[in-house]
This record gives structure tokens, sequence and C-alpha cells, in this order.
């Protein structure tokens, strides 16, 4: 059994581990969840395409008043990842607007979510500041 | 040609506490008074459309029937997020324009206060063996670990992306937004706060999701509203006090989030309010520079700015100068949100699409009392729920 395993499925954890989506064979709309047709063009063939680990902070926030279980505060944040759009934590950085701005060039990197029972870590994705 | 149709009557509750009234009771006031307004009773309603999405029941509507007057007409019961009360206006619009009504009854209701944080729940268990969840197989809940759920930090983000692409959208703008509406809030009574604050009181008051404190998110609260609609050939048999009163609507549209790269992973506000206006503006054969007062859905102060732009009354990109140009306080070009916005006045969710048209009729008909819009004739109510549904409705004053 692994010991190590990705909080989500569109994350591969590799030497090199990046992010994965289901890309639609006929208009090329990509989605990280499982599908039952696409929402762009309402094809149901995809393949899986690889998620350029670089990409450009779109938009953010910093979460200071969460729902119980939640940590704050933290960065949240949209990245352009060479035109595909991905949601993520901007990790490695202090949660102050001072120190994020949008158009900032971020790189992926993993994050430990914790570990279970049975001693398995499960590893987590977060973007840094490139 | 389908004919015209009409606000007859409308009404809504003090929006507020209401610690001895429920859901039922709150949407009975504002049914009944609605009545009162339109000068027909529960009798002469051919359907009726409810919405709330906390009363914890899928038959909202036969319970305010059991309570203001069981007749047998048909109940829609809507649910769209916080476009619930412009869904219920927009259904009972629909079945007078098919033709199968000549009056119906629109009701949204929601009970608050003491909410809190709203957002999705999704709170489950931290299990001692990881198991993949859901549609990403996420091992844990992901809201906080892959961005947020929140509701003020997906606005944030929202009003942070506008500023990315345009400029000039800083926190202090997005304040300035927030201190407009508490101010426009003091002149109205009906409003869950009518505190003017300071700039710098609303700056440093809690964070809630950077650049949105606690000021600048729509207040939880309870209320409810309700519109008595009219078709053209039922107004014409009615009296001439009653035609007087009664306000055209000369647009209803409700629109859903059409696909755009990106959309589900931040949600897209901005292409289905871009489309509902658009649409609106064909069917009421105005534009935008024709508007004497637009009520829009502010539900946090980093997303009145970015429908400044969608509903086009700026150009394209320059919401901040529209708003730097003061064109959006009560005294400026477009008054925008001169109840006080939901920041103030409340969002109560299922009831603020009805009660956001409820303020432009009070305008249209020149008993808005001290904040009263002079000459009022034409005004355009939104609001969007996330998921998303956008609701626009335009509004004019009666001809006669
Ligand atoms: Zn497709």
């Amino acid at each position: 059994m692994a010991d190590r395993v990705p909080l989500v499925d569109y994350l591969v954890l590799s030497d090199d581990p990046h992010l994965v989506a289901h890309e639609c064979e006929r208009c090329g709309a990509r989605f990280f969840d499982r599908r039952n047709a696409c929402a762009s063009c309402g094809a149901t063939n995809f393949h899986q395409v690889d998620i350029p680990r670089k990409g450009t902070l779109l938009t953010y926030t910093i979460v200071s008043t969460a729902g119980p279980g939640i940590q704050v505060p933290f960065v949240a944040a949209v990245v352009d990842c060479g035109g595909t759009t991905v949601r993520g934590n901007l990790v490695n950085v202090q949660p102050d607007p001072g120190q994020v701005r949008t158009g900032m060039e971020v790189r992926l990197t993993t994050v430990s979510v914790g570990t279970d029972g049975a001693g398995v870590e499960a590893v987590g994705y977060g973007f840094e500041p490139a | 040609m389908t004919q015209d149709v009409w606000i007859l009557g409308i009404s809504m509750t003090k929006f507020g506490k209401h610690r001895d009234k429920d859901s039922v009771d709150l949407a009975s006031e504002a049914a009944l008074a609605a009545f009162g307004d339109a000068g027909v009773g529960i009798n002469d309603i051919d359907v009726l459309a409810a919405g709330s999405l906390m009363a914890g029941t899928s038959a909202f509507g036969q319970q305010l029937q059991k309570q203001i007057g069981q007749t047998g007409i048909p109940v829609y019961n809507v649910a769209n997020a916080c476009a619930t009360g412009a869904t219920a206006l927009r259904t009972v619009i629909m079945a007078i324009k098919a033709g199968e009504a000549d009056l119906g009854l629109a009701v949204g209701v929601e009970k608050l206060s003491g909410a809190g944080l709203l957002g999705p729940v999704n709170r489950r268990k931290e299990s001692d063996t990881w198991a993949p969840d859901g549609r990403f197989g996420a091992l844990a809940t992901l809201d906080g670990r892959v961005g947020t759920d929140s509701m003020p930090g997906v606005f944030a983000q929202i009003g942070l992306e506008y500023g990315h692409r345009y400029g000039g959208a800083d926190f202090e703008l997005f304040a300035r937004i927030s201190e407009k509406n508490h101010a426009h809030s003091t002149l109205n009574p009906l409003a869950a706060y009518s505190k003017r604050f300071t700039l710098e009181e609303i700056m440093n008051d809690v964070m809630i999701a950077y650049p949105n404190t606690r000021p600048m998110c729509s207040a939880n609260c309870d209320g409810a509203a309700a519109a008595v609609v009219v078709s053209d050939s039922k107004l014409r048999t009615l009296s001439l006090e009653q035609r007087r009163r009664a306000v055209k609507i000369s647009a209803s549209v409700l629109t859903s989030d059409p696909w755009r790269e990106g959309c589900q992973v931040l949600p897209d506000v901005n292409t289905l309010t871009r489309q509902a206006a658009t649409r609106a503006y064909e069917q009421a054969g105005i534009g935008p520079e024709d508007l004497d007062l637009v009520e829009l859905h502010d539900c946090f102060a980093t997303a009145e700015l970015v429908h400044y732009d969608n509903l086009m009354l700026c150009p394209e990109g320059g919401a901040v100068d529209f708003f730097n140009s003061g064109a959006t306080w009560r005294d400026g070009k477009t008054p925008v949100n001169v109840s006080g916005g939901l920041e103030s006045k409340g969002h109560p969710i299922a009831a603020t699409g009805i009660a956001n048209v409820w303020e432009i009729c009070h305008h249209l008909r020149g008993e808005a009392g001290d904040r009263q819009i002079e000459g009022a004739r034409v005004g355009l109510a939104h609001v969007i729920g996330l998921g998303s549904a956008c609701g626009v409705h335009v509004l004019e004053k009666a001809a006669a």
C-alpha cells in the first residue's frame, strides 16, 4: 500500500508532482472533477492532460474568518496555468495583502495534509511564489 | 405578441430580527400587505409562487396558503439560491404572459438572524483512514485546503479579479462602496441596519475575507417581500387609483451561467449578468443611460463594483472611474442601492429578489418619502444567486 496518497484525484504525486485535467476531445474544455459530459459542448469523450506547474495569480483573497475546523488566515487563490484556471491556496508566503499581488508568477508545490491511523500521509497542493 | 404585465401591489416587511414570528408569519404579513396595496384579496389570485431556502419544507407555499387562504390554485415552490425571490416573481409573470392567469402572487421569505457565515455545508468527518470521496476524489474537506468555498471569499476573489483585469480596485475603493450603501441606509426605515459608518470604521472592522470586512458583507436578517402581478387586460378593468399606482414590468429576465473557461473553478457572475441585462434592455426598449435608479446585488462590496460593469452602467472596464465620479450615490447620475443595499438593508435570501423590486416601485410611485429619487420613471432590479442564477427586472412608472 502506498505511504503517500493525493488529497484529490487530479493531483499526481511523482518525482514531478503535477495536476491533470479531463480535456474534452471535441472542444478542448478542461475539467478537474469526474465527468458525465462536457459543460461547454455536450460531448462525452475526454482524455487526460497534464497541467503546467507554473502559472500567474489571477486573483486571491485572504480568508480571516471561516467555518469550524478551517485554519485561518490563509490565502485562497485562482491561478492561470498556461490557459487553464486552477484553484488552490497560496503557500510559503505571508497572508498579508502587502505580500500578494495579482499577476505574480507562482508554481505548484505539495503540502502535507496529515497522516491517518495506518500511517498513510495525505498530500495536497498549493502554489508558491516562483 | 404577449401582453404587458404590471405590479399591482407590493410590500416588504421590516428587515431585521423577528423573534416572535416564523417564516409563515412573515410571508403572511408581506402577502396580506401586498393584497392591501393592490386592492385585491386571495380569492382574486390565480397562481402563487413562493420561495424560502431556510423554511425546511418543500411545500412552503402551501403552508402560506394555510394561513392566508386555501383556494385550490396552483402553487410553485421555487428555489434558486439568492435569486429565489426574482424566480418566484418571474414564475408568476410567465404564468400571466402565457394567458393562464390574470393575477398572481409571488412571495419570498427567510429567517436568517444570527445565521453567521454562509457557505456550502460539507464539513464531513475526517476519517481515521483516508478514503476518496465526491467528484474530486477528495480525502478531506477541500474548503480551506484548496481555496475557499466561503461566500465572502468567493466574492472577494471576483472583485480582485476585476481589479487585476482593469486596475484601480483596491481595499479602500471597495470600502468606499460600502460607505455609500451604509450612508444610503440611514434614510430607509425598513433596513435591518441604518447606521452610517466612516471609511475608517469600515476598513478597521473585523476582516472576513480580504478585502471584505464585516460591514462590507450582506447582513443576515429576517424578512419577507411579496408582489401581486396583474395582466394588462385585467388592469384595464380596475379602478383609476389602481391603474395610476400600477408599475409596468418592462422586462423580466432570468439567466444561468453559460460555460466559460474557469467558471467551475471560480464562479463567473459576470457573463450571465451581462446577458440578462442585455436581454432586459432589449425587452424594455431602453438603455442603461435611461435608468433613474438601480438596486443591484451587493452581497459584498466587491460584488457591487463588477455589476456596474455587468449591467453596463459604465463602459466596459470603467467601473472604478464610474464609482469615483460619484455616479452611484443617491445624488449622482445613476443612483445605486439607495435602499442601503444588502450590506445594510439586509439579505433575507429568498425575499431579496422581490424586496429590491419593491424599492424601485416605491420610487416610481413617488412614495419613497425621505429617500425619494425625484422624478424617477425607470428603474432596474438585479439579483444573482451563486451557482448561478441571475434575475433582472426593469420597471416603469405608469403613463397615466
Ligand atoms: Zn466540449
